[in-house]
């Protein structure tokens, strides 16, 4: 791509971005984001935090309020059709139409991109091949598992080459398996086709094995907007859970450490990111209780969102 | 003009394509009814009753309402090709793919615009053909019959584009057909000769715009108008360049489409 040889700033960048919808409902404050090259990105956020909503100004889906957005360098508004030739897009919704083939719903997506029918075969077949769905190519698109629709979105947002692919909540809904095998396809065009790539998504370990950087978004603004590896060095703390041999029918008490008791026989105890399993084992046998495992509580990823976005 | 042409005809043809194999695939609901219809009208107006009215304007009633008829089926279908397909497009999402796209928005409209047209044209060759069941079919001049066919198709696409954008469900498309379309095209001289009102009625007429369609393609069959062929075409136009300017406005806007 011409356009981009000798452009070195970031893929994304947003700038005072506002949104009030039609309502009246103030769903984006202010927000400030870049994203840079070749980057995996990661938009976190609750429910209705305005992930959508900030992708979907990004992908021409939604009129912002205020703020200015760019992509490579273009303006959203002055430069709309080079900047939309750059960008590739997931939605969360399913946004196809439902009698249609699943072929021809690739085909026609890279016909408004200008590529003629020829060609548009041509890719079709590498993308759905890439993405498991060829066998599936004459098939109604109502007639697919909501996975394969997913991946069918995923077809199509790549049919023209994007340098930016936008994905909202793409393994919502995908199994295991799938999810692993879509993992390894978006990391392999991150690395070897350097596609940089935005994703937002409800699973955390999705994000921390996945996306180089994060930002977390609630209502409407950025709460934290680091990379995950330094997001992760910020948790001083981690929950373990403490399973006992026995029930106690009177629950033991210590002094340096606060147990949060679950039951008779298990409870959570807080302890400094660091501290040597050894010591605890020490504490817990000077107290005469026996323990029979002790495991992390959830993801340590998680624990740290919802402490920050419960503020 | 020629460089935008050239850079997205590609896109345009793309959209247009998409609406006729719509309009095709699902031919039981887009073509064939107003064959139907039209048989019902001929036997029932132009056999059954025309035989007791005898002559309209000189010609016989048979003749005289084909045009009329004709040209209703073109419309309507040219109507509710643009509002039903959009607004699917806007019901099921599909319309994303298009907002997503580098596609100037006269590009979108031109595509669902040449869209209806098309099935307006199909349905008024098909129309056209059960005409010929029963009676002769003339052709006064090619080229009025041809282009005010082409210029009603355009203005009612128009209409149709600029109703799904407004439409928020299904029932929302077929008010103006219901409440505006077919009472116009019943007062528009489709079945009578307007000579026949009396005066301040003839006035009053005078303000519907099919009653143009209808005779400025009439006289392209026929060679008999109630109107004058200029005014017909200054009307045409006129509204076609009103509707295009309010549909690009509304696209602009991201009305119903863009939250
Ligand atoms: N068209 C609309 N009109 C009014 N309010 C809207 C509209 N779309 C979204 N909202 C509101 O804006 C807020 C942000 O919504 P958005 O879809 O961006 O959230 P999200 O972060 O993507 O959430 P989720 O994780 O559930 O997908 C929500 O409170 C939502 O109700
Ligand atoms: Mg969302």
């Amino acid at each position: 791509m011409s356009l981009l040889e000798n452009y070195s700033g970031p893929a994304l960048s947003i700038s005072g971005l506002g949104k009030v919808y039609d309502n009246g409902f103030v769903a984006l404050k202010d927000i400030n984001l870049q994203v840079d090259q070749g980057d995996f990105f990661a938009l976190l956020g609750p429910n209705g935090a305005g992930k959508s909503t900030t992708l979907g100004i990004v992908s021409g889906l939604v009129n912002k309020t205020q703020g200015n957005v760019s992509l490579f360098g273009l303006d959203i508004d002055g430069d709309v059709y080079a900047a939309k030739r750059l960008l590739g897009v997931v939605p969360q919704e399913f946004n196809f139409n439902q009698f249609e083939k699943v072929q021809d719903i690739v085909i026609t997506q890279a016909g408004y991109y200008g590529i003629k029918v020829k060609e548009a075969r041509v890719r079709s077949e590498k993308y759905l091949k890439a993405l498991g769905l060829w066998d599936k190519r004459d098939v109604p698109s109502r007639m697919l598992s909501g996975g394969m629709k997913r991946r069918l979105m995923i077809a199509r947002a790549l049919v023209h080459g994007p340098q930016i692919l936008i994905l909202d909540e793409p393994t919502a809904g995908v199994d295991i398996e799938l999810r692993q095998s879509m993992w390894r396809y978006l990391k392999q065009l991150n690395e070897e086709e350097g596609v940089t790539i935005i994703l937002t998504t409800h699973y955390l370990e999705e994000a921390e094995s996945l996306c180089k950087n994060i930002a977390i978004i609630n209502h409407g603004v950025i709460v934290k907007n680091t990379s995950t590896r330094e997001l992760l060095q910020e948790l001083h703390k981690q929950t373990l859970v403490v399973d006992l041999i026995q029930p106690y029918a009177k629950r033991p008490k210590l002094e340096s450490l606060q147990l949060n008791w679950l039951d008779d026989s298990c409870f959570e105890v807080d302890v400094n990111k660091g501290t040597a399993i050894n010591e605890l084992f020490n504490v817990f046998n000077q107290a005469n209780i026996s323990v029979n495992s002790i495991r992390p509580k959830a993801n340590r990823l998680e624990t740290l969102f919802v402490d920050l976005v419960r503020k | 003009m020629l460089a935008f042409i050239q850079m997205h005809h590609v896109a345009f043809n793309t959209i247009l394509m998409k609406e006729i194999r719509r309009f095709m695939r699902i031919w039981q609901q887009t073509l064939l009814p107003p064959a139907i219809t039209m048989t019902l009208y001929f036997i029932i107006f132009g056999s059954l009753i025309g035989s007791r009215i005898g002559e309209m304007s000189g010609i016989s009633y048979m003749s005289f309402i084909m045009p009329g008829l004709i040209m209703m089926s073109v419309i309507n279908n040219a109507y509710s090709n643009v509002s039903s397909s959009f607004f699917s497009n806007k019901f099921q999402r599909s319309v994303e793919e298009l907002l997503v796209a580098p596609l100037p928005n006269s590009v979108i409209l031109g595509g669902f615009v040449f869209g209806g047209v098309a099935r307006g044209l199909m349905t008024g060759i098909i129309v056209t053909g059960v005409a010929l069941f029963f009676t002769d079919v003339t052709v006064y001049n090619f080229w009025v019959l041809s282009s005010v066919v082409f210029l009603s198709s355009i203005l009612f696409s128009l209409a149709g584009f600029i109703n799904a954008l407004y439409a928020n469900k299904f029932d929302d498309i077929s008010i103006v057909p219901t409440f505006l379309l077919t009472p116009l095209s019943y007062l528009g001289g489709v079945f009578f000769s307007t000579d026949l009102l009396p005066g301040q009625w003839q006035l009053v007429s005078q303000l519907n715009p099919i009653l143009y369609m209808v005779n400025g393609f009439r006289y392209g069959m026929l060679g008999v108008s109630d109107v004058n062929l200029v005014t017909c075409y200054t009307i045409l136009i006129s509204i076609i360049f009103i509707l295009f300017y309010i549909a690009m406005r509304l696209l602009n806007r991201g009305k119903g489409i863009r939250p």
